[in-house]
């Protein structure tokens, strides 16, 4: 077994541990994607395939999971798109040889801007997740297949995505891995160097950024998610540890303040037993 | 005559059956249980042992109701049935008289329950919701095989060392250790982060309790937990005898040698040293200062400061 080396930790001193098993965490996540849908009695994916590195890397796992026929990689631009992620979606879909589909959603983007009136551009980036959405569910219903989510938990964690819009799916293989743990499983699984050096966009207008939407690098807020969240680090110590305490402070309130985006509605309990409370079925109930 | 001293443990031959149990489903549990029985027979085991819940799945949360299993009922008929010439261990959900339910595992052997033993610690932390859910077992009871003294242990019992103490003390010479544990990621250099844990701990507890350990974990996901296999038999020296490898349904077979137990016991005489008066007089003041029961005085530093031993 290999065996990483390791610094030897200060006496008080927070290491964040981001490192994986490679093979393992592959492992894991791809028996989930085979596991959680084939109890469905279903047998298939349908992802949204941006051309970005976490919905490359859930279709690299989704392919080996399921085999290339069982992965629907749905490619849906918008007319300001970028033209490179089109290019580097379809090379994920002829390296995995997977079943593409193109689905052009301007002219449902457009034919809702001029109905809803002024829509701002944070707003249209809404209205443009929630179609794909909607686009990714409608197929996965022709397919008789499942939606596979690409979210990472940064994204779930700070709250950058949008609700019943890329948020939505039915299975997250992802979900538990942070942004520079799927870059790192990325390069495990071979994902299209140029998917795995461009900046992360979420390309819902030209030249838009993650880091600079958000203001700092995932390298850095990985780290410290890392301890605040996995290791239940006080703010004061991530400060002690050494980051900035207005970082600190920043990425407190975002993760409080996107709870709501990690949680289906709220109900108000007017009975013995409500959906939620004590209504308590899993999901795979039954299957 | 002390509890177990009628008969010597005899060499075992165990199958670990690592299996994937259907979530709610008893009906399709009962076959998984009888497929995996009939290959351990071929394999010429004498006892074949299953997870923790192996009869309905571990998350049932409101489900548990619906797959409790009472004293004489079909199911619980058939899966005895299965013990014909072959010892099974498996888990169930069991309901009392009283309506309690219990996670529970069986002992069974040539058609007979020969010991139920209900969880004592039902974890409720972290992911665990398992209080909501399960009452508290309160025996922890050894008792006789056709291989000698067995004890059994669900799961969180095991990190309390007091359980496997107990059973000890009471003539264990294999401790079964039925579990569904879910993995936490995996690590360089360690592998499935949950795998390695549990077996540093049944490492330990084997060589503190100088016995065989034989531990069965579950494979499969349920809601997007994983749970991780990497089922083992340890001996008494803390040697690893057999381990299936982790995240498959697989049947493993490990060989418990009687004779490595007599060497154990003979090179680490913990259990002939065991002072059991004594842990008994400290863990009644302890729980007689914690409780403020009468008699804890002002009790609590050493027998010296009190000025000598106990009265």
């Amino acid at each position: 077994m290999k065996r990483e080396p390791r610094r030897p930790g200060r006496a008080g001193s927070a290491e964040p541990d981001l490192s994986l098993d490679r093979d393992l965490t592959t492992r894991i996540l791809t028996g989930f994607i085979r596991s959680e849908v084939l109890r469905t009695g279903r047998s298939r994916v349908v992802l949204g395939l941006s051309g970005g590195i976490d919905s490359a890397v859930a279709a690299y796992l989704a392919a080996k999971a399921l085999g290339p026929q069982g992965v629907i990689a749905a490619l849906l631009p918008y007319r300001t798109s970028s033209p490179d992620s089109l290019r580097d979606a379809e090379r994920v879909i002829g390296a995995l040889g997977i079943v593409g589909e193109r689905i052009d959603i301007t002219p449902v983007v457009d034919g809702f801007a001029a109905a809803a009136g002024r829509v701002g551009r944070l707003r249209l980036g809404n209205v443009m997740a929630r179609v794909r959405m909607t686009v990714l569910y409608d197929r996965s219903e022709h397919h008789h297949a499942l939606v596979l989510g690409t979210s990472n938990k940064t994204e779930i964690l700070l709250g950058y995505g949008t609700l019943w819009g890329d948020l939505a799916s039915a299975i997250n293989p992802l979900g538990d891995l942070y942004k520079t743990q799927v870059r790192e499983l990325a390069a495990h699984l071979r994902v299209p160097a140029s998917i795995r050096r461009k900046p992360p966009s979420a390309d819902l207008w030209p030249s838009q950024a993650d880091e600079t939407d958000l203001g700092f690098s995932y390298d850095r807020v990985d780290r410290l998610l890392a301890l605040l969240v996995d290791s239940r680090l006080s703010p004061d110590a991530c400060v002690a540890a050494g980051f900035e305490p207005e970082l600190v402070a920043r990425v407190g309130r975002l993760v409080v303040r996107s709870q709501f985006k990690r949680r289906l509605p709220v109900i108000a309990k007017v009975s013995t037993r409500t959906v939620g409370w004590d209504f308590r079925y899993p999901r795979d109930w039954k299957s | 005559m002390g509890p177990g001293e009628g008969c010597a443990m005899r060499d075992a031959r165990v199958a670990l059956a690592q299996i994937e149990p259907k979530l709610g489903d008893l009906e399709a549990n009962l076959d998984l249980h009888a497929s995996a029985v009939r290959d351990a027979r071929r394999a010429g085991a004498g006892l074949v042992v299953f997870p923790e819940l192996s009869m309905t799945g571990y998350l049932l949360r409101d489900q548990v109701p619906e797959v409790a299993l009472r004293p004489g009922s079909r199911e619980l008929a058939r899966l005895a049935r299965l013990s014909r010439g072959i010892d099974v261990v498996a888990g169930f959900v069991e309901e009392t008289p009283r309506h309690l339910y219990h996670n529970a595992v069986a002992y069974l052997s040539e058609g007979r329950v020969v010991h139920v033993h209900r969880k004592v610690y039902v974890p409720t932390y972290g992911l665990f919701e398992e209080g909501r859910d399960f009452a508290s077992g309160d025996t922890l009871r050894s008792f006789d095989t056709r291989f000698g003294r067995a004890g059994v242990l669900v799961c969180e019992d095991c990190w309390h060392p007091s359980c496997a103490w107990i059973l000890a003390q009471q003539g264990m010479d294999v401790l079964i250790v039925a579990s569904s544990g879910p993995t936490r990621g995996a690590r360089p250099g360690v592998g499935i982060t949950s795998v390695a844990v549990w077996r540093d701990l049944l490492r330990a507890t084997a060589r503190f309790q100088t016995c065989f350990a034989v531990y069965v974990n579950r494979v499969g996901y349920e809601d997007g937990l994983n749970f991780g296999g990497g089922s083992l038999a340890v001996d008494p020296f803390g040697r690893v005898v057999a381990s299936v490898p982790a995240l498959e349904p697989a049947l493993g077979i490990a060989t418990l040698e009687a004779e490595v137990l007599r060497r154990a016991r003979l090179s680490y005489p913990l259990l002939r040293d065991e002072n059991l008066d004594l842990v008994h007089r400290e863990v009644e003041r302890i729980r007689r200062l914690r409780y403020d029961l009468p008699g804890a005085g002002k009790e609590g530093g050493t027998a010296a400061g009190r000025g000598g031993r106990d009265r």
